[in-house]
């Protein structure tokens, strides 16, 4: 089963400030930092058109009356935690799909509790009595038809996909519904007529293949309820393919000095995170998002694994001053190490490179990093960081605590 | 990043007084209100993990009695709170 929280920083806000519970309310970023868009809403701004993902601005257009409230992360952290603990008591498998979002897979439970339905009921059942806020679960034999079911019946309700009724149910939805159907796949389907859910089961796959490509195939069996994946046991960590971090900045980057800042900014917090981890990285990965929204990505490969910030930041650095113009300023940066190694893997030394002086090098940023854990992150910066305090004095590691995940996190489909 | 605290005129903290069991767990025993007034608790008739909406928070909610009524006492993170009656 699929369980989805309705509205959730939204309902969370709501049951913690009465005075505003009953009109229509908006979760948004902070427009001085330029997050300023709505992070979620509740159903009365719904009603009013209001969608997630819009500038403030033009949900106050549609509703003046609108409240804008600041989100509050650990809070939401918290009430995520109180919902997998009420899951936790059913199944231990739980695979959460973001902060609001989880599958459940109940079926070694049924001769203790009773069968989906009557579990899911329970479920909603705790989560509006324990934590004040409602969710939605839809039942079904495989995950994707779960999370469908969790979409079609809103707010607090249970929806019950089975093998006898899915074609009646699924098939007419629109193709948009599907997991992994967004825009772009739905106005490429539309283009060869099909519009709805049933039509893709009813496709051939070769068909769906020769223009979609491998996503063809596997858009097939959802729609099919092929999907056999399952749910994985808590704890059972997804394996990490890449560690990353992006940043859309408080004012558009103009020069090479302000981009210089932010890698080593983000740079930092990648390299501790990969440390912590226990890895290194061959490759770095560099996103660039530019004032008119148009982004693109690059790639560079180090000689050998890295793990030092320095290394990071310079790489990254270099692979932008080679490639960008500066046709426009910079809004958004994004930094990933991929191409993951152990850190304890043997490796080759260089004859050229100066080994002694990256073994310094790893020593100190080791000491760095007990440092910050000791006295806060800003306890030690690098003099380039100086150079512009608002910039500079951004922590990514700490202040973006939600990470998107995804659904093939094995790696294990396309 | 800390989180934020809502203020919430229906919901009042509390503090509280409580007996620790060498065995294990523990048992409210008295609060002291708002006004300074400290109110007994002659007895704990439930407890279970509950949502007051009327106050705003969620926690361990605690039914006690008290001068022969009954009150809800949540016990949220590490905070005691109550819900403000109407009146």
């Amino acid at each position: 089963m699929h369980s989805d929280l309705n509205n959730f920083y939204a309902s969370v806000e709501c049951l913690h400030r009465n005075e505003i519970r009953n009109n229509p309310v908006a979760v948004c970023g902070d427009p001085a930092a330029r997050h300023g868009i709505v992070l979620a809403k509740n159903y009365l701004a719904k009603a009013a058109g209001i969608k997630t993902g819009e500038a403030i601005w033009q949900a106050q257009q549609k509703c003046p009356e609108l409240i804008v409230v600041p989100p509050n992360y650990p809070l939401y952290l918290r009430f995520s935690r109180l919902a997998r603990s009420i899951y936790a008591s059913y199944t231990d498998q739980v695979e959460p799909f973001g902060l609001d979002e989880a599958w459940l897979d109940v079926a070694g439970s049924c001769h203790l509790y009773g069968d989906g339905i009557k579990i899911a009921n329970e479920i909603r059942e705790r989560i509006k009595f324990e934590m004040g806020v409602t969710a939605s679960v839809g039942v079904s034999y495989n995950k994707i038809f779960a999370k469908l079911g969790s979409d079609m019946k809103k707010p607090d309700a249970t929806t019950v996909i089975s093998r006898d009724n899915f074609k009646q149910i699924v098939w007419p939805l629109p193709a948009g519904d599907l997991l992994y159907v967004g825009h772009a796949t739905e106005r490429k389907l539309a283009r060869y007529d099909i519009t709805a859910i049933g039509d893709i089961a009813n496709a051939s796959p070769k068909y769906l293949k020769s223009f979609l490509g491998k996503w063809g195939e596997v858009l097939w069996s959802f729609a099919n309820g092929y999907d056999n994946s399952p749910v994985i046991h808590m704890g059972e960590e997804a394996l990490i393919k890449s560690v990353g971090n992006s940043i859309t900045t408080p004012r558009d980057l103009e020069t090479d000095e302000d981009v210089q800042i932010i890698f080593y900014v983000l740079g930092e917090s990648v390299a501790t995170r990969m440390r912590e981890h226990g890895f290194k990285c061959r490759t770095v990965q560099i996103h660039i998002r530019d004032k008119t929204l148009f982004s693109f990505s690059l790639q560079g490969k180090f000689h050998k694994p890295t793990n030092l910030s320095s290394d990071i930041a310079e790489k990254a650095f270099s692979l932008f001053l080679a490639n960008y113009s500066w046709l426009n300023p910079i809004r958004s940066i994004g930094l990933r190490g991929c191409d993951l190694v152990a850190t304890n893997t043997l490796e080759q030394l260089s004859l050229f490179g100066d080994e002694k002086k990256s073994v310094k090098q790893e020593k100190a940023e080791n000491t760095i990093d007990a440092l910050r854990h000791r006295f806060g992150h800003l306890s030690v910066q690098r003099a380039v960081l100086l150079r512009d305090a608002a910039l500079g004095s951004i922590n990514p590691k700490e202040d973006h605590i939600i990470h998107p995940i995804s659904f093939f996190k094995e790696g294990k489909l396309p | 990043m800390d989180e934020k605290r809502y203020n919430n005129p229906n919901k009042v903290y509390v503090s509280v007084k409580a007996v620790f069991y060498p065995h294990g767990g523990f048992k409210p025993i008295s609060f002291v209100w708002e006004d300074g007034t400290e109110y007994e608790i002659a007895k704990v008739t439930d407890i279970r993990r509950a949502a007051s909406l009327k106050a705003g928070g969620t926690g361990i909610r605690y039914t006690c009695k008290v001068q022969n009524k009954e009150v809800y006492i949540f016990l949220e993170e590490d905070r005691w709170f109550m819900e403000r009656r109407k009146g």
